[in-house]
């Protein structure tokens, strides 16, 4: 039995969540008395491979079939319970991404395990219960859930637990093969088209996010927003309005119906703080306001305000940031 | 083309969350229940391609009891031919997809399609689980679906991108934004949904494989720090010496 944990990567190096999924595996399996071994997807190096000992990881399994480098829903499925086959694995972990949570479902099912997505925390052996605690109602609560059955699949939320390093341990990496063959691919993309993040930064992993709203009144505004985001090596974010009338790209949109952040530092901009905003991003760790208006909800949800006019408070806070260097 | 459109109940999204004293049960208590938004967009597209086809039904499905109705004849009004409720409170995601799966299986569906996720589980779930009991592909989330034939072209948000997918039916589909313009009911179809069919039928399959023990609320925040606005770039040596986040 091991705990098997499935490792995301992109032109050849993990994705941060990915790290934190390993580190989290890593400690599933201590608690458990065993060992965790990885299963890579995406375009990976062994070198890079080897560097998840770090992380806690003893093992890893690697099939270089080249069309395994962009998401292929059944062709993954299959790689990944293939895998869970040989190692016996009774506990899968992925990180709650478009492609963790996606090919989570499907193993579910194919690997009649019980499945919890979103999940924040360690889980907690109650005997033997097995609970986790996952996001519920869009980032406004919590619910503890008991995993049944012999298999159990957690997609761990990206931000929520710490990736950990111990420098110089390596792990093993072993080649596999799942044996796929063409008809695995048949739902393979035509096409893959990436857009071009501010600094490279990809929100949804991001450590610190700058987010604006219609307090910043257009599209050509936008540089302060920016400017203060690369100083601080941010990503970029908006509230809903702000992409339905296409100041900004939807994929950027925060709340409860765009995608959720935990980020360590939220600065809001010109947003109000209305509680579907509030929703996507209050398990952010440190949150920060700027509004001109002293009774703007957001206030009761920040660590720190400024009531100020963004045009006059941005630039200085770029000036600062670059002042510390 | 038959399309199979899931859509879930659940609070509106301006609600205060709040649980029983035990915090074992969501207190539905004055909450108002809305067609899961996401759900909008997977309704009104499965409507605009069956007019653009000029022909096709569309059958929205639900899992959940009777006070799921009122939000199934909305669905009704904004377009769908008709509608099906499975009878059972939605145990977990597992058995509304087992639900899901031999609905679309006796009726034959060409089209299933569902939102991105439910605002009030989030479990982004079912729609994988539903494609794996049929053997068929899910495309989730998708950002738009267009159709020509049998065959549909998708657009699918990943981290940083999106991927075109082009799959033939069945197949299900997790819809989002900008997929479409969610449609509002007007007054002929609010009328014309009061007689449209809502068939009830059991619930089928194994029992749920996880159960929800306890909720709980996000820890409240100990209230704000103000900075003036003159002397804004101190915000930043606080954020560094005392929070301690850059
Ligand atoms: C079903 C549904 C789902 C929704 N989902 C989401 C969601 O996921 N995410 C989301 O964000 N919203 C969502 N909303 C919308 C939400 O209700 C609010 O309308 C929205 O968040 C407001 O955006 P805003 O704060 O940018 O704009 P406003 O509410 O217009 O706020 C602008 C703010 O900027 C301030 N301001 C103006 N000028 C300046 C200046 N010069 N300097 C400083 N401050 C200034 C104002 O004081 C004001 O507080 C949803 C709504 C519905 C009905
Ligand atoms: C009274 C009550 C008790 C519950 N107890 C539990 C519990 O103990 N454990 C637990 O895990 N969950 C519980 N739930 C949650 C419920 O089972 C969820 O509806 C289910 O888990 C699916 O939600 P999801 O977030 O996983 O769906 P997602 O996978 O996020 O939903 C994706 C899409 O699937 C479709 N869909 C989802 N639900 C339905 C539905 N009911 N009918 C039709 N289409 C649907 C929609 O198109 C939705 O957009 C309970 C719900 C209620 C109302």
């Amino acid at each position: 039995m091991s705990v098997l944990v499935v490792v995301e990567c992109a032109d050849g190096e993990v994705k941060k969540s990915s790290l934190e999924v390993a580190s989290y595996g890593a400690e599933v399996a201590a608690m458990l008395g065993t060992t965790a071994t990885a299963i890579a997807v995406g375009e990976a190096t062994e070198a890079n491979l080897a560097t998840l000992g770090e992380q806690g990881i003893t093992k890893v399994l690697y099939d270089a079939e080249p069309r395994l480098k962009d998401f292929v829903n059944n062709a993954y499925t299959k790689l990944i319970a293939t895998a869970a086959e040989q190692e016996q694995a009774k506990i899968i972990i992925l990180a709650n991404s478009n492609i963790g949570a996606a090919v989570g479902s499907r193993l579910s099912v194919r690997l009649k395990a019980s499945l919890a997505t979103n999940v924040v925390e360690l889980p907690k052996l109650n005997g033997d219960q097995f609970v986790v605690r996952r996001g519920a109602f869009s980032g406004k609560a919590f619910s503890d859930v008991v995993l049944s059955g012999d298999r159990k699949i957690i997609a761990v939320k990206k931000n929520s637990t710490e990736a950990k390093h111990e420098a110089g341990k390596t792990a093993e990496v072993a080649s596999f093969s799942a044996q796929l063959s063409d008809t695995d691919f048949a739902d393979a993309p035509s096409q893959v088209v990436m857009q071009d993040q501010a600094g490279g930064i990809l929100l949804p992993e991001a450590d610190r996010v700058v987010s604006g709203g219609r307090g910043m009144k257009g599209p050509e505004n936008w540089n302060l927003i920016e400017d203060l985001a690369k100083a601080l090596g941010a990503a970029t974010a908006c509230s809903k309005p702000v992409s339905d009338v296409d100041w900004r790209p939807h994929h950027e949109h925060v709340g409860q119906t765009g995608i959720t952040v935990s980020p360590n530092l939220y600065i809001a901009c010109g947003i109000s703080g209305a509680i579907q905003h509030l929703a996507g991003v209050n398990s952010s760790k440190v949150i920060v306001v700027i509004n001109k208006d002293p009774e703007a909800p957001f206030f009761k949800a920040a660590d720190y305000g400024i009531v100020g006019d963004v045009f006059d408070v941005l630039p200085k806070l770029t000036a600062a940031v670059k002042e510390l260097g | 083309m038959k399309f199979l459109v899931c859509i879930s109940n659940v609070p509106d999204t301006t609600t205060k969350i709040t649980f029983t004293p035990d915090n074992k049960e969501f207190n539905k208590a004055g909450v108002q229940f809305v067609i899961n938004p996401w759900d909008e967009y997977a309704l009104t597209r499965a409507i605009e391609l069956k007019e653009a086809a000029g022909s096709g039904t569309v059958t929205v499905l639900n899992v959940g009891e009777a006070d799921t109705e009122p939000n199934i004849r909305k669905a009704l009004a904004i377009g769908a031919d008709d509608a099906i409720r499975v009878n059972a409170a939605p145990q977990d995601a597992y058995f509304v997809a087992e639900q899901i799966a031999a609905i679309a299986k006796e009726g034959a569906y060409d089209v299933i399609l569902m939102g991105k996720e439910s605002i009030d589980y989030n479990g982004f779930q079912v729609h994988g689980m539903v494609g794996e009991m049929l053997g068929i592909p899910t495309v989730a989330p998708a950002m738009k679906l267009d159709m020509s034939g049998n065959t549909a072209t998708l657009e699918r948000e990943i981290e940083g991108g999106k991927e075109i997918v082009t799959v033939n039916t069945p197949f299900v589909a997790s819809c989002q934004q900008p997929m479409c313009e969610p449609r509002i009911p007007n007054m002929r179809g609010i009328m014309t949904a009061r007689t449209k069919p809502l068939k009830v039928v059991p619930a089928v399959g194994e029992p749920a494989r996880t159960q929800v023990t306890e909720f709980a609320l996000p820890p409240k925040k100990q209230g704000v720090k103000l900075i003036p606005a003159e002397t804004a770039g101190d915000l930043i040596k606080l954020l560094r010496n005392e929070a301690k986040v850059i």
